[in-house]
């Protein structure tokens, strides 16, 4: 027990940095989700339905632009695929481990929690309590996360519409994707897939956006083929 | 299809993609294709959101500088790219777009 304690807690103090950097993502998003239209319960439920940052952002952007259900859902699951990486990556780790830990654990792998677990994990190697570690981590950034939204939406229903806050939602996106620009592949991607977006705008139920994101995904995939130097860094994911 | 019903959706699918694996430890590795294009999903994605918000008015392009959305985005791409941090990006977003919008309505 108390090692499980000891490693529990060990995961707790790894993510209390990311922890102050995701306390204010929280408060925005909440304010912006509600800004965009959700209602106060949606808003709030989804920081625990869907528990993932950016996909919450996109989706709230989304229901702003009155995009169909169909199209979130798919916007949602192409930003999510990434998850699939920190599944792979972590599963070593958590082979032994009974199915409701793995889903418990599942549920709560962020990006955040993902960072300082896998840091650990391959210091450690496998250990019998390393589940506890991720437990932590993964714990305490899903408490902050829903305590955040709920004071961004208390603190957002007294801000007056006058002031454009829907504005600050293309601005989030606008700061998450500007640091992945670190090469031309990456680039190219997003440069094809804005003009793409723009072009097809007027295709029914919001299609363009999906039509653009696979054409930028194409183009940076196959540019990034045809370079010789794969050890190029490629772009870190968003959060 | 209501907020709810795409929420719920959302989350399912973003709850198996964190289990796949863990799940399916050994037994199914990610083609090396895949893991090279999912580099790719944060600017694809991000930019097809981002380009309608800034380029169009009404559905329709608008590249005059009375297109303040446009000309506050640019400003905090520079901010972005200069600073990396997400929070001042926003903020400077913001004040540029107050101060373009209390300029226009001056000017027009």
């Amino acid at each position: 027990m108390d090692n499980q304690i000891k490693t529990f807690w060990a995961g707790v103090q790894a993510e209390i940095p990311l922890l102050i950097g995701v306390f204010p993502f929280g408060m925005i998003y909440g304010a912006l989700a509600l800004d965009a239209g959700l209602s106060k319960g949606a808003a709030q439920m989804m920081s625990s339905i869907v528990f993932a940052g950016s996909a919450q952002f996109i989706t709230a952007q989304l229901v702003h632009d009155s995009t169909p259900g169909l199209v979130i859902v798919l916007t949602v699951a192409v930003v999510n695929l990434r998850h699939m990486l920190y599944s792979a990556s972590l599963a070593p780790y958590l082979a032994s481990l009974p199915t409701r830990w793995k889903a418990l654990l599942s549920y709560l792998l962020t990006d955040e929690a993902y960072a300082p677990t896998i840091i650990h994990y391959e210091k450690e190697g496998i250990t019998p309590y390393a589940h506890w570690f991720l437990l932590g981590a993964g714990f305490s950034l899903w408490l902050v996360w829903q305590i955040s939204t709920a004071l961004g939406i208390f603190l957002g229903a007294a801000i007056p519409d006058s002031w454009s806050l829907d504005f600050a939602l293309p601005l989030t996106f606008i700061a998450m994707v500007v640091p992945v620009l670190k090469n031309r592949p990456a680039i190219a991607a997003a440069l094809s897939a804005g003009l793409v977006a723009l072009a097809a705008d007027s295709l029914p139920y919001s299609l363009g956006l999906i039509l653009a994101a696979l054409v930028g995904i194409l183009v940076g995939t196959i540019l990034e083929g045809r370079k010789s130097s794969p050890e190029s860094p490629a772009p870190k994911e968003i959060s | 299809m209501t907020i709810w019903l795409v929420m719920l959706l959302g989350g399912l699918i973003t709850f198996g993609m964190r289990f796949s694996l863990i799940y399916l430890f050994g037994r199914f590795q990610i083609p090396e294709t895949m893991r090279r294009a999912l580099h790719y999903v944060p600017p694809a994605v991000l930019s097809a959101i981002i380009f309608p918000q800034l380029f169009l008015s009404d559905g329709v392009l608008n590249l005059s500088l009375d297109n303040t959305r446009l000309l506050a985005g640019l400003a905090a791409i520079a901010v972005a790219w200069f600073s990396k941090n997400t929070l001042i990006t926003i903020i400077a977003g913001m004040i540029a777009l107050f101060l373009l919008q209390f300029v226009f309505r001056i000017g027009g």
